[in-house]
């Protein structure tokens, strides 16, 4: 796509609101300036190779129950909100980085997504990486490796470029350094009592998944680490120290983090670590840059990543109680979106792990819609009370 | 410390209040319909109080405000879930150690308690089964009230009659296909008992088992007492105070209050 194409808006642009076509003309600004945007889902897509194509990629959870009933008259009513939403934005074209993106990149994680990417290649160019279900036998790695090559592939016919070692070694520096700005950013919450508050960290967190400059993003986060620890050592306590320190794991929380978090931080609770999987669990892993194999190890980094869809999946586990003893926490809230099969079935297994320490424990099955915020609202304000 | 503490209960259904003096001595017990508003339960809740010669404004009394209403309570001092407030209540009444079942009008807890503390919980999910609301609204749909659909029950057979919904809405449609198909009002009845009694068993699964306790509104209902019983396999205690557990645990915990 070397030539500049003109970016048409959406038939219902006149219908937005000033805050949407506002976001609608800024992504159309960016890719009519020739911008690339790449959208993604999930965290084991390989995104030194979209940077290294010199795409931006965005993020395309969707995460408001608002485009679900557009959703709905395509996909089955009792799926997970996440797939419904992210379908939703697409069908109904409310999303400028959906509609903007020159290409989704999607895997084969859970059965809804598998099957919801099929109907988004109607509406979309999508790819789809095929994901192993585990990454215990060799054949799984080398798949893996395979699949990260044609995503490469995929993305060098589409733009017209060769993408280069070199090229993929500053990739995964730059991702390097925005993981360790993250993780630094996570390792305030280690403070007691904290540096941050967990809803502020987490809506950090997901905003940057929207941010088309991966080194912008990164020194934001920086500076703000830098700003929190001199008014820390200042004395500054954003945070009380009788907050009960909770840890949510689970499902993505980027469509929850009002419904739990907010509700957490306004019931006697503090957010001190995101264990989902834009969490520490995942930002502390690095890609070796210098390695001969550079493809190869930015292949298994990714795929080294612990989340429900993996069987076995143990490590997750393990990771999480590692996490309650880093971050001092007094209880685990897991959040399991409706119809998330594997992670709900999963919560068995981390329901033992975590009341095994002797951590008190509470799952949470909810969606992105209201109207169960009565009650969970009196459930996450009991389990507070009880720790 | 205080020396009254006054609990302020307000669930979907009735408002409960009970006032505990210095030593922990129950005063006085009040119950009244939410009704629509739960400001306005709240002011009714206070003018039976001050009628009875208690004050929450008085410089030594406490209150502390629980049930889903508990935010609509401007003169408490404090809010408390009534989950905290059942488990406090239901240790005064039976001992610290047990499982207390409490089946209000819109959810259903069941919590475990240890040394007199609430150890841990569980809560229906936002549907209405299991609770005293899908006991409403079938009541509702069979013309009878809610003590005659327990005695039409006593009187009725498990004879192949079920609801399998969970649903409230899909189990009154449920209910309405058994009426067309002329079956017998009290095994209808008795349907409904089961299924209310069974989806809290579920529930009571993921609690640690006897000795069990109800508390809540369905505790004066002596035949669902007996069905629950007969479905957890195990005797199940209750008592006239039981409905105002949750007021009577927020009542204790205003006597904490400084």
């Amino acid at each position: 796509m070397a030539e500049l194409e003109t970016q048409p808006l959406p038939r219902t642009f006149e219908e937005f609101n000033e805050q949407r076509k506002a976001a609608f003309i800024r992504v159309k600004d960016f890719k009519q300036a020739g911008n690339r945007l790449v959208g993604v889902l999930c965290s084991y897509t390989p995104m030194e190779i979209i940077d290294a194509a010199g795409a931006s990629a965005v993020g395309l959870c969707g995460t408001s129950d608002e485009v679900i009933p557009d959703a709905e008259k395509v996909l089955p009513a009792n799926l997970c909100p996440l797939i419904k939403s992210t379908y939703g934005f697409a069908y109904s074209q409310k999303c400028p980085f959906t509609y903007f993106s020159d290409l989704i990149i999607g895997e084969t994680t859970c059965d809804g997504k598998k099957k919801m990417y099929e109907l988004l290649a109607d509406l979309k160019p999508v790819h789809i990486l095929h994901l192993p279900q585990s990454r215990e036998r060799e054949y799984e790695r080398a798949g893996w490796r395979e699949e990260c090559r044609l995503l490469k592939e995929r993305l060098e016919e589409l733009y017209g470029i060769t993408i280069t070692d070199d090229d993929l070694r500053a990739a995964a520096r730059r991702r390097n350094r925005l993981r360790a700005a993250q993780l630094a950013m996570f390792e305030l919450q280690a403070q007691q009592p904290p540096a941050m508050g967990g809803v502020e960290l987490m809506s950090t967190m997901f905003a940057g998944t929207f941010n088309f400059n991966v080194d912008s993003f990164t020194q934001q986060v920086e500076d703000t680490v830098t700003a929190r620890k001199a008014a820390y050592d200042a004395g500054e306590r954003p945070i009380s120290a009788d907050a009960k320190r909770i840890l949510i794991t689970g499902c993505p929380v980027g469509g929850v983090i009002n419904k739990i978090g907010k509700t957490i931080e306004a019931n006697g609770g503090t957010v001190v670590c995101m264990d989902d999987c834009s969490g520490e669990r995942t930002a502390r892993m690095m890609v070796d840059a210098e390695a001969d194999d550079i493809l190869g190890a930015i292949a298994d980094r990714y795929l080294d990543i612990n989340c429900s869809v993996m069987t076995p999946n143990e490590g997750r586990m393990e990771n999480t109680l590692a996490m309650c003893e880093k971050y001092h926490v007094d209880g685990v809230v897991e959040s399991v979106l409706t119809a998330c099969h594997t992670f709900n079935v999963e919560s068995a297994k981390m329901q033992a792990a975590v009341e095994g320490a002797g951590i008190p424990y509470m799952k949470i099955e909810t969606d992105y819609s209201a109207g169960d915020q009565g009650q969970i609202d009196t459930r996450i304000a009991a389990f507070i009370e009880t720790l | 410390m205080a020396r009254i503490g006054i609990g302020i209960d307000i669930g979907s259904t009735a408002t409960k209040v009970a006032v505990a003096g210095e030593g922990g001595e129950v005063l006085a017990c009040e119950v009244m319909p939410t009704g629509f508003s739960s400001v306005d339960a709240a002011e009714r809740a206070r003018q039976a109080l001050l009628a009875k010669g208690f004050d929450p404004g008085a410089d030594d009394a406490r209150t502390v405000a629980t049930g889903y209403g508990r935010v609509a309570v401007p003169y408490a001092d404090k809010v408390v879930t009534e989950i905290t407030c059942h488990g406090v209540g239901a240790a005064r009444l039976y001992g610290g150690e047990g499982t207390v079942i409490d089946v209000g009008g819109q959810d259903t807890k069941v919590i475990q308690l240890c040394g007199g503390r609430v150890a841990k919980f569980a809560m229906n999910d936002k549907c209405a089964a299991g609770t005293g609301r899908f006991l409403e609204v079938m009541a509702d749909r069979l013309g009878v009230s809610q003590a005659e659909l327990s005695r039409l029950a006593a009187a009725g057979t498990g004879s192949g009659v079920k609801i399998s919904s969970m649903c409230t809405v899909f189990a009154e449609t449920e209910v309405i296909s058994l009426v067309g198909r002329g079956e017998a009002r009290e095994n209808i009845a008795h349907a409904v008992i089961e299924s209310v009694a069974s989806r809290v068993v579920t529930l009571a699964g993921q609690g640690s088992g006897a000795p069990f306790f109800l508390t809540g509104g369905l505790s004066e209902n002596a035949y669902f007492v007996e069905r629950l019983g007969a479905l957890l396999g195990s005797t199940v205690t209750t008592c006239p105070e039981a409905r105002f557990a949750g007021a009577l645990g927020a009542a204790e915990r205003a006597l904490d209050l400084a």
